[in-house]
């Protein structure tokens, strides 16, 4: 097997990779400081038709497919992980309403998320539930025509920023006949009534995204906004979410090509006992092993784009691009660092900033632990 | 439109000429300027615009390229670079047969490629049709009405403003505008827009029109910087000697 990349998907790269360089890269260091949302480049890749890429062309989208959407990820996580989970956690939101969403839906909560004027959120997780989706406590409980919703969210991308558009959440709307909670999703739209947002969440990766904690107090919305049927939200979400993997598992790839031309480039130019560090074996063999993770991240990655391109099963080969290329990511970053010696410390120094990224791809979209249960629970089903 | 190394390429120089090998290629950047102005002239007047490009077969990129940025149509007339060894007389010679019979309003040109840099090209070409030109223009405004244009032109380090009628040919200098990124959307369109392959036999020239009019005798690279000098001493003493190696040793004084 080989992987061809179309003359397109090429100068996409080739365009993406010019607008980080250009657009991101000079205020990457800024936006990470000061914990910013980058509004401006959010509403040029919008420009750029880069959100919506894989999206239908009916609202918005480009009607690319899946591996040129990695593409994308990849090469803005090369420069900066922050901008890239922007993209990502709006496409989360986008795919679930793309999917399950009505007519309606689509025209009044697709359309503006697809074009960068607004940008959308997905809300699964809570205090008491992350990995353990299922025990999630938002509830939500019919009234007439609307749905009353109580609760709260934490670590939501995307939310509790300007021009956040719908939250998409999951709320437990009943107990089915096994006991278990009956989970549904709703379309938030934000600001209403009843919702607010906690203190602003410091952190200690993706400094320029904005994550949020919500709070639902009777939030009342209309009976339409509940997306797709009752009872369907896990089941929704997880439909959604191996594609997830494969774009957190692009912005990994993005972090181990990064780190890997900042080292080559670092080696090249800095000196120790009068040689170039590109001398030395130790070293050496660090930038080998980069290469090596690097190779096999994207192989990994592109071959589950196109299975999923193709129409084909891609569960088992998202969640191991996913473990993988964030593994990697992260001991990527570790040796970056390590290569730039003290510089690599300061934050001015693109390296460092990466480390905190990497840590944080670790644990989204299903922490390295849970990928390895998935992966042993679909060998030996 | 020309296909030219990377700007950030580094030059090899084997054999008396400068390789090839593994290097990435860019559209000339000043003929990025011209595209941009020519998409933008439509987008303001409407009419189209081609994209022309006498170059070898995988000049087809960047005439994706600068459709995937919004030009209508491209055309490349395919040429094999170690048959014909031409120079900028035979690339106008091309462009110029390619044009003559195609209706235009305007003919934007890069103001040199970042190659050669002679800057002959376009203005042969606007000679060979026999129609006025503008060069090294940073500012163009169209009058469809009156059909013509103002321009603003660089004159090493003044504004030079001319009145010109249509049609007529410009050449791009750099801050004429901002060339824009091809959209992802456009890049999927570009697949889609006509690009027509013309062969060098098709424009009937005949070879001694196409001979080129320069030879090359050499081709080296420009001689290695030396490191710099810091004068020492007292200032009064720094200054006469370096007007004195100014004089003697730089020779240019
Ligand atoms: C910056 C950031 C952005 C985020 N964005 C979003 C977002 O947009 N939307 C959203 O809904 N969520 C988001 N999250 C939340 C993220 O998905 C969760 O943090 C993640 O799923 C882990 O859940 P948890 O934090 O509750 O950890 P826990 O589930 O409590 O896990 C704690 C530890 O236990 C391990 N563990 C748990 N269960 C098992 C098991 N069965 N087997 C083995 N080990 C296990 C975990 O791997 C982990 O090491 C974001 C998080 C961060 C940090």
């Amino acid at each position: 097997m080989f992987i061809h990349l179309t003359e397109e998907q090429e100068l996409i790269r080739k365009t993406v990779r010019e607008f980080a360089e250009k657009e991101i890269a000079p205020v990457s260091e800024k936006l990470w400081e000061e914990q910013q949302f980058p509004y401006e480049i959010w509403a040029k890749a919008g420009e750029l038709g880069l959100i919506g890429l894989p999206y239908p062309e009916k609202y918005n989208g480009g009607g690319g497919d899946w591996l040129s959407f990695v593409i994308v990820l990849e090469e803005l996580a090369r420069i900066d992980c922050a901008v890239a989970n922007a993209l990502m956690a709006n496409s989360s939101a986008a795919s679930l309403i793309n999917h399950y969403g009505t007519e309606e839906q689509k025209e009044k909560y697709l359309k503006p998320i697809l074009t960068g004027e607004k940008i959308g959120a997905i809300g699964l997780t809570e205090p008491n539930a992350g990995s353990d989706a299922a025990a999630i406590q938002t509830s939500a409980v019919l009234d007439g025509s609307e749905w009353v919703i109580n609760g709260s969210k934490i670590f939501i991308s995307n939310s509790d920023n300007e021009i956040t558009g719908p939250v998409v959440i999951a709320a437990v709307t009943g107990t089915k006949e096994n006991g278990r909670s009956e989970i549904s999703n709703f379309i938030i739209p934000n600001g209403i009534e009843g919702f607010s947002y906690g203190r602003k969440l410091n952190k200690i990766g993706w400094r320029a995204s904005s994550t949020g904690e919500l709070f639902f107090d009777q939030v009342r919305v209309p009976q339409e906004n509940l997306l797709g049927q009752r009872g369907a939200g896990l089941r929704q979400t997880l439909s959604t979410i191996s594609t997830g993997r494969i774009l957190i598992a692009a912005m990994g790839l993005g972090i181990l090509q990064g780190s890997l031309d900042r080292s080559m480039a670092y080696m090249e130019e800095r000196k120790a006992f009068g040689k170039p560090l590109t001398d030395l074996q130790a070293l050496r063999f660090k930038v080998s092993d980069m290469a090596t993770h690097t190779h096999a991240a994207r192989l990994m990655i592109y071959h589950a784009a196109s299975l999923r391109d193709a129409g084909k099963p891609f569960d088992k080969e998202s969640s191991m691009a996913k473990l993988f290329a964030t593994e990697k990511a992260m001991e990527a970053a570790h040796q970056a660092i390590q290569i730039h010696g003290g510089f690599g410390i300061m934050s001015e120094y693109a390296v460092s900033r990466a480390f905190g990224d990497a840590k944080v791809l670790e644990i989204v979209e299903g922490t390295s632990e849970i990928q390895r249960e998935i992966i042993s629970r679909l060998l030996f089903q | 439109m020309k296909r030219t190394f990377d700007t950030e390429e580094k030059i090899i120089v084997e054999n008396n000429r400068i390789s090839k090998d593994g290097v990435e290629w860019v559209i000339n950047p000043y003929d990025e300027y011209a595209i941009e102005e020519g998409i933008k002239l439509r987008e303001e007047f409407g009419g189209e615009v081609t994209v022309a490009c006498i170059g070898p077969s995988e000049a087809e990129k960047e005439l994706r390229t600068a459709l995937a940025m919004g030009a209508d149509k491209a055309i490349l007339v395919e040429v094999d670079e170690d048959e014909l060894q031409g120079d900028e007389h035979t690339t106008a010679q091309l462009l110029a047969s390619l044009l003559k019979d195609r209706p235009f309003d305007i003919i934007l040109a890069g103001n040199v490629s970042v190659d050669n840099g002679a800057g002959q090209v376009a203005p042969r070409v606007a000679e060979l049709l026999d129609i006025p030109q503008v060069t090294t223009i940073t500012h163009l405004t169209v009058d469809a009405d009156q059909n013509k244009a103002t321009v603003e032109r660089d004159v090493e380090g003044d504004v030079e403003i001319v009145e010109i009628s249509l049609p007529a040919l410009f050449t791009a200098q750099q801050g004429l505008n901002e060339p824009r990124y091809p959209s992802l959307p456009g890049i999927m369109k570009a697949k889609k827009k006509p690009l027509e392959s013309i062969q060098l036999g098709d424009l009937k020239l005949e070879q001694q029109d196409l001979a080129a009019k320069t030879e090359v005798v050499e081709v080296f690279l420009p001689p290695e910087k030396k490191a710099g000098r810091i004068l020492e001493g007292e200032l009064e003493d720094q200054v006469k000697e370096l007007a004195h190696l100014l004089h003697s040793e730089a020779k240019v004084i």
